[in-house]
């Protein structure tokens, strides 16, 4: 026994330098599993208050562009206003509406933090639980799919944006009803791989890739990105379609975080007809 | 001591700082990513003792990860890398050995020292980092790509740091 911590006394530092290897492994590989919570990231205390300093300075770079992009995005919401449609029918009956249910709730928040540039890359917003934020929230931008929400703290919340090897996000080709997903291959921030439709279906250059809403997150119809170049590798029974991501990730600001009010029915439902 | 200390400190908030703020949100050419902050690392003094070495690049690690959201993956490359230190610094001694009180800089060392010592660390430090945040080994080639561009682009920046910050000490 004497001999074993004279031996480890001896060898202190190489000892150490295991230990504290062996320690940091153990939070890398339990910080890697998406579905746990970790407990030291951007939306901790220190970390997101200095971010949110930083932002409050360095934000009005970007408010030129930004408010551009919500004043199209205005436009359009304006378009679909109910007060931009005549009314041809003078008749109508007034009744309480039953057949529309609302299934997304929307909330905004600010980007204080984001990343383009590694593997995987995170997103730090300004709002959390206080504001009704949630885990595996869906993040869009006025363009299009951000990401998903990944832990929240008080105050803040980090997102998995598109932009990391675990993101895959459900997608089909508009106007047609076959679907796929969207994977980031780590080397280009403005593009993303498609690889699960098949080849016989007709796909052009140009089309638009919109969420498929199979998966609880985002709701159907968000654009992802159009479709840039075409390849069909020998042997394969399905297309690798580059695609060009619609959200500009290097400058996001405003986002929306997305909540599926129906999302426990149909997660229950699925799971009831899985154990079956 | 208390100077030294004292200077020390300043440079590990300053580092980190600079990393998190302005390099994490810099990118050239892809993802090409430099890790100036291991430059604290590199400017702790030859008699730090051994533990405190390694004790206080798990700080600085764990540190960066946090603001990063790789937790434990500057970490571990941070420990690995004040592991190699002693080593590479007792390898690549020059002859006659270490006089007392000379600081790992150019100016006591020589730039042929400085330059492979913190280049061979760097690289230590830069491959597992990547290794560990790509981990995969599919994707090797382009990882060990990336790897030794950063690995460069991050040397240029010690380069010119060390010379900054000495030169306004003498």
């Amino acid at each position: 026994m004497r001999s074993i911590i004279l031996f480890i006394w001896r060898n202190n530092f190489i000892f150490l330098f295991l230990l504290f290897e062996l320690f940091s492994a153990f939070l890398v590989v339990q910080n890697n599993s998406f579905q746990r919570a970790s407990f030291l990231n951007s939306s901790s205390y220190i970390a997101a208050n200095l971010y949110e300093a930083f932002d409050s300075m360095t934000g009005y770079f970007g408010l030129r562009k930004e408010n551009d992009r919500l004043a199209i995005e205005n436009e359009k919401l304006h378009a679909q206003s109910i007060m931009s449609y005549v009314q041809y029918i003078d008749n109508e009956f007034i009744h309480n509406d039953t057949i529309y249910q609302q299934q997304y709730t929307y909330l905004t928040a600010r980007v204080i933090n984001n990343s383009i540039n590694r593997r995987n890359n995170y997103l730090t917003l300004n709002k959390g639980t206080n504001q009704g934020v949630q885990r595996e929230m869906a993040v869009i931008s006025s363009l299009g799919v951000v990401g998903i929400v990944k832990d929240v703290s008080a105050n803040f919340s980090t997102v998995l944006s598109l932009l990391h090897a675990d993101s895959r996000t459900s997608i089909k080709i508009l106007g047609k009803d076959y679907f796929g997903s969207v994977i980031w291959d780590g080397n280009d921030f403005s593009f993303g791989t498609v690889k699960e439709l098949p080849t016989h279906i007709v796909i052009n250059k140009g089309d638009q890739i919109i969420t498929s809403g199979f998966s609880t997150i985002f709701p159907e119809g968000l654009p992802v990105g159009s479709v840039e170049d075409i390849e069909v590798i020998a042997g394969d029974k399905s297309y690798t379609l580059k695609i060009k991501y619609s959200t500009d990730f290097g400058s996001l600001a405003n986002i929306y975080l997305v909540s599926n009010l129906l999302k426990k029915e149909q997660i229950h439902l699925e799971d009831t007809t899985r154990q079956e | 001591m208390f100077n030294q200390i004292f200077n020390n400190s300043k440079r590990f908030v300053f580092l980190i700082l600079f990393q998190v703020l302005i390099l994490n949100n810099i990118q050239l050419g892809g993802y090409l990513n430099p890790y100036l902050y291991v430059l604290f690392i590199l400017m702790l003094p030859f008699e730090t003792p051994k533990g405190l070495l390694l004790l206080l690049a798990f700080l600085l690690g764990i540190s960066v990860d946090m603001f990063s959201n790789t937790l434990g993956m500057h970490a571990m490359a941070c420990v690995l890398l004040a592991f190699f230190r002693p080593h590479i610094v007792t390898y690549i001694s020059p002859r006659g050995g270490y006089d007392f009180g000379a600081e790992p800089t150019v100016k006591d060392m020589g730039f042929n020292w400085y330059l492979s010592y913190t280049g061979i660390l760097i690289l230590a430090h830069h491959i597992l980092l990547f290794n560990l945040e790509v981990f995969r080994l599919t994707e090797f080639f382009s990882t060990l790509y990336r790897t030794l561009l950063s690995s460069l682009f991050t040397l240029v920046l010690v380069l010119i740091t060390h010379y900054i910050i000495s030169g306004k000490k003498s």
